[in-house]
């Protein structure tokens, strides 16, 4: 039945040579801006708990665990470098795996490459400079619009993301034509994320646009501004209607950190996911105080693909998924 | 009936969509990183031929469709029905004109042609990929003029009319590619 898995790469040596070029311009982009290089581990004893993100799971035996310990392979490098910023560690970037169970598709791999980086003494905004330098580096995209999560919504559907029914997302879509699929038990932001995959992002092809000021319930681990209705100090950077990168004024607060996560294996128990093991580790380290700083993950193939105006992530993947 | 995750997606696939049976054109797995999961495809209604788009949650099952291809020898029209049988059992099936289509401008008898069958009963006909068929009704020829150049139309056997060039004459057979509807050689039988 499983065929035999080709073993040629599937990227085209120019846009392996191009990955090279794009890796050392990221190096040298940080190299002179004094923000420094790490590595974490890409297995960590805790997970994201957050329900869309499936985490791969695999077993250390050995010294130190001769029971056996559940090990998970990292969604993104966030908690372990938070640690490092509350180690003192000053600014840091890495260039890593990060691995997400049951996603693959046209902009999707399981396995893929993440840039991630922090800042002390940024807010979001300062970062969103910064990501801006970085992309135009790469893709000439100059200076990028910004442009509130509120705004876009409004501008694009009529729709306000921060007041509305379920039956008012259901006739916005159809009104686009879209029809909604079945979405028992969904929640108002599976239905935000519908409406921004099928209608908004479609409409942001051929442009960079900055999106910010996301709904509270959608902060992740991001800070709440004090204006009313407080929205989330997180942004999203699109390039060609494609998700690009994600980044917070980071949420600080420890106690808080933590009643995220137990809301969000709340929801995970009503869905009928499995729990994950939360990370006790940031949570403490929180509790120790993290530097005031913003921080952004990018997707690196992504870029890379844009970069080389193909349109499919296994394009610029030597071996994507189905030939790993 | 079985039925298929949205992990099974793929060109191809049969899936039945409000009661009728249907074919995956295009799947397209769409999720922001911090979002519910969707599966937007592309379907073909295999009764209709109309082709609509359908969002699914990711991880949602959908109803397989009883559907399948088989290699068929067209037989003859009773004037109401196309009646096709499979060579190694015998086993004859009757086709509606709707399921027929456009593969009814191509096919005379005895050729072998695809039967898909929804439920056992004939639900589209594709014909072999080219025909061999004879001019019934055209312009008289201009012999010498093997250009290709400008053309014109010719009825063949079965009904049919294809843009051909002008040296061909009534009682030529001709070799037509059916996927197009385009003339591609004179055959000699």
């Amino acid at each position: 039945m499983n065929p035999r898995r080709d073993w040629r790469p599937a990227a085209s040596l120019e846009n392996l040579q191009l990955r090279a070029q794009i890796l050392a311009g990221i190096r040298a982009f940080f190299s002179v801006r004094n923000v420094m290089e790490v590595e974490t581990p890409l297995l960590s004893a805790a997970a994201a708990t957050a329900p869309f993100l499936d985490s791969f799971v695999t077993r250390y035996e050995g010294p130190m665990a001769p029971q056996g310990q559940r090990l998970y392979l990292q969604t993104s490098p966030e908690f372990a470098m938070k640690r490092l910023l509350v180690g003192g560690s000053g600014p840091i970037y890495q260039i890593c795996k990060a691995f997400r169970n049951g996603e693959a598709g046209a902009q999707h791999n399981p396995e893929f490459t993440m840039l991630e980086w922090y800042r002390p003494g940024f807010d979001h905004h300062a970062l969103m400079d910064e990501v801006e330098a970085l992309v135009d580096s790469v893709l000439g995209t100059g200076s990028i619009q910004r442009i509130q999560y509120r705004a876009l919504f409004l501008n694009n559907v009529g729709l306000n993301p921060f007041e509305f029914s379920a039956e008012e997302a259901r006739a916005c879509l159809s009104r686009h034509g879209v029809d909604a699929p079945n979405m028992e038990g969904a929640t108002l932001d599976d239905w935000l994320t519908l409406i921004l995959t099928h209608i908004i992002e479609p409409s942001l092809a051929s442009k960079a646009v900055f999106i910010h000021g996301f709904p509270a319930s959608q902060a992740m681990l991001a800070r709440l501004s004090d204006t009313e209705p407080p929205v989330a100090e997180r942004f999203e950077l699109y390039v060609n209607g494609i998700e690009l990168a994600n980044g917070f004024h980071e949420l600080q607060d420890g106690i808080e950190q933590q009643r995220r996560f137990e809301l969000e294996l709340q929801q995970r128990e009503q869905i009928g996911l499995p729990p994950m093991p939360m990370d006790d580790a940031l949570v403490d380290a929180l509790m120790h105080g993290l530097p005031d700083c913003a921080g952004v993950a990018l997707g690196v193939d992504r870029l890379l693909m844009l970069a080389a105006n193909e349109n499919a992530l296994a394009r610029v993947l030597a071996f994507p998924v189905d030939r790993c | 009936m079985g039925t298929y995750s949205t992990n099974e997606f793929k060109s191809g696939l049969k899936i039945m969509i409000d009661n009728d049976p249907c074919a995956i054109v295009e799947n397209e797995f769409v999720k922001p990183g911090k979002g519910q999961a969707f599966n937007r495809v592309k379907i073909r209604n295999l009764k209709t031929g109309r082709v609509v788009e359908r969002t699914f949650k990711s991880g949602e099952s959908v109803e397989a469709a009883d559907v399948m291809d088989t290699d068929m020898q067209y037989l003859y029209n009773d004037g109401e029905f196309y009646h096709f049988m499979v060579p190694d059992t015998f086993e004859q099936y009757a086709a509606s004109v709707e399921a027929v289509g456009d593969a009814a401008k191509w096919i005379k008898g005895e050729e072998m042609c695809v039967v898909t069958l929804w439920n056992d009963v004939p639900l589209a006909v594709t014909p072999p990929n080219f025909a061999i068929l004879e001019v019934t009704d055209t312009d008289p020829g201009v012999r010498g003029d093997t250009s290709g150049g400008g053309g014109k139309p010719a009825t063949l056997e079965t009904g049919a009319v294809v843009r051909v060039p002008l040296f061909i004459d009534i009682g030529d057979v001709l070799k037509i590619d059916t996927r197009t509807g385009e003339y591609v050689s004179r055959a000699r039988e």
